[in-house]
């Protein structure tokens, strides 16, 4: 149970899931938000107009997935760090997992990172594709993470530091 | 020699520097008082975003959200921070005296708003006078504020917001975190905070405590255990953890001397996590002329003591004459704000304790002269 142990259940997880057929097409997000909690910048972030909570700011975040593009604003600006752009057509047998981040050391584009699921249990070393470095501002970094495209649902975040170059 | 000053803040954390800054801004003269060297409260160790709305500058981390409160009060020329400074007591004629360095100075307010915020509540176990025992706030100062690593290995007891961040900012710091403990059956904070938390590994334990903590000179360990659903210890569940610090994050409770010196009409609210003064709407106390914002009515998020600052800022403001049209007009527009933060489920528990201090009974009311000779 998510209340109980953080990590949120299957069922939980089909409730905001980008369908398979759309996740065919190309990058699109997924809003790991679960609770109602006073809060809404993922509605302001996105320039698509996907992300709307009705009038209550305690409503969860709901994503179009056919307006959502797959741009990754809303990841870095969503206070929960609960948003991951999931690509499945990146590579034949490989998916593009965009992650929040916000620990040093961080990695370099090219080198491999140990990826972890939302217990934070080891998957494999993955490569770490591109870092997009947040603003001075944001400071919320991207980690864009190529995984076998199996586990584009499971890999949600990588551990810092001990990065590998092969 | 008093010194008479139009409004008196007392305290300088969101809600203090919302209320100063609101209340300048329809024109009053504001003295604040702030105990720290420079204002900003809590606001100064928060390093992770802020929820809420854009209102509240939801998206900015606490500690850009205070710099630019404090920025911008600093540049009003309505607004006179004395930073080193702390009141000592509010007396029944209104006066309020405080300490900087050594000098004790006395102010004779026209209106008063005390945003005294909060105090961390403490937890009996054996061991915990052991150095390595620390509170989750002085664990944030050190990392934050002074820049030293407080530990290597750290338990986290407790799992309301200020539990799962400061494990957050601890891992984040290169502390290693052994695990959350949680009393409760659920997790008290966020669910985004714990999911966050939990996928870099940092376990949550609900139905745990700590049942003591060990270690010569400091800690070095914890024994921590199962609770059955009457929060009574299950005997055998015992498991051992080794950390060189626990940090308690158990909640918090209204800081609320000058009230009771002032002889505010006081409730204790289960659901506000203490005795609160009664206010009105306004955020007035009983004792006309002084107000309440922030945690000092209750324990909430510092979105809402933002916006409670503004609320009891514009309307001290409105009292004395200061445009009290356009005031009224931009009290109305927090309390909208108010209402909204609060409409959630989150929300439920402070409007619970918000309708128990309006209904009747319950007033603590204090006698004056104890507090006097």
């Amino acid at each position: 149970m998510l209340i109980s142990t953080g990590i949120p259940t299957e069922e939980d997880l089909q409730g905001v899931m980008p369908p398979a057929q759309r996740r065919k097409l190309g990058p699109v997000a997924m809003a790991e938000c679960f609770q109602k909690i006073p809060c809404n910048p993922c509605v302001a972030a996105c320039r698509q107009k996907a992300i709307t909570m009705g009038n209550d700011i305690n409503e969860c975040p709901k994503i179009d997935f056919d307006l959502c593009t797959g741009c990754g604003v809303c990841l870095t600006k969503c206070p929960g760090l609960a948003i991951f752009i999931i690509d499945e057509t990146y590579g034949a047998d490989t998916a593009l997992v965009k992650l929040p981040f916000e620990y040093l050391p961080l990695p370099q584009a090219g080198q491999y990172a140990m990826g972890l699921n939302r217990a934070g249990e080891e998957l494999g070393w993955f490569k770490v594709v591109q870092v997009i470095k947040g603003s001075a501002r944001n400071l919320t970094h991207t980690i864009c993470l190529e995984v076998p495209k199996e586990l584009s649902m499971e890999v949600r975040n990588i551990r810092e530091g001990g990065y590998r170059d092969e | 020699m008093i010194r008479n000053v139009e409004v008196l803040v007392v305290g300088g954390g969101p809600a203090g520097l919302c209320a100063a800054q609101a209340a300048a801004s329809m024109g009053a003269k504001v003295t604040m008082l702030e105990r720290d060297y420079v204002p900003g409260g809590q606001l100064v160790k928060q390093t992770h975003k802020f929820f809420g709305s854009e209102k509240q500058h939801a998206g900015e981390r606490g500690f850009q959200i205070g710099r630019m409160l404090l920025d911008e009060i600093q540049a009003d020329p309505n607004i006179e921070i004395l930073p080193e400074t702390t009141a000592l007591g509010c007396y029944e004629d209104g006066v309020i005296t405080a300490l900087q360095g050594d000098k004790h100075l006395k102010f004779r307010p026209e209106r008063t708003i005390l945003a005294t915020g909060a105090a961390e509540k403490f937890l009996a176990f054996p061991g915990n006078d052991l150095p390595g025992v620390y509170g989750a706030g002085a664990v944030q100062t050190l990392m934050n504020v002074a820049g030293v690593k407080p530990a290597q290995r750290v338990l986290m007891v407790g799992s309301g917001n200020i539990g799962l961040i400061v494990s957050y900012q601890l891992k984040q710091a290169g502390v290693e975190v052994a695990g959350v403990v949680e009393a409760a059956p659920r997790i008290g904070g966020y669910l985004v905070h714990a999911a966050k938390i939990r996928r870099a590994g940092i376990p949550i334990l609900t139905g745990w405590t700590v049942k003591e903590a060990f270690g010569k000179e400091q800690v070095e360990g914890a024994v921590i255990c199962q609770l059955d659903d009457k929060f009574q210890q299950i005997p055998g569940t015992e498991k051992t953890i080794a950390c060189d610090a626990i940090c308690l994050a158990v909640g918090l409770t209204p800081l609320t001397e000058l009230c009771w010196q002032a002889g505010c009409e006081m409730k204790y609210i289960r659901e506000l996590s203490g005795h609160v003064p009664v206010v009105s709407d306004d955020l007035e106390t009983t004792k006309a002329g002084i107000y309440a914002a922030g945690d000092v009515t209750g324990i909430e998020e510092a979105s809402s003591a933002m916006v409670e600052g503004k609320i009891a800022g514009y309307s001290a403001a409105a009292s004395l004459g200061h445009s009290p049209e356009e005031a009224a007009r931009l009290r109305q527009e927090a309390m909208e704000e108010l209402r909204q933060l609060r409409s959630g489920p989150t929300g439920g528990k402070i409007n619970a304790g918000i309708e128990k201090v309006k209904q009747d009974g319950g007033v603590v009311h204090v006698n004056l002269y104890r507090y006097s000779h």
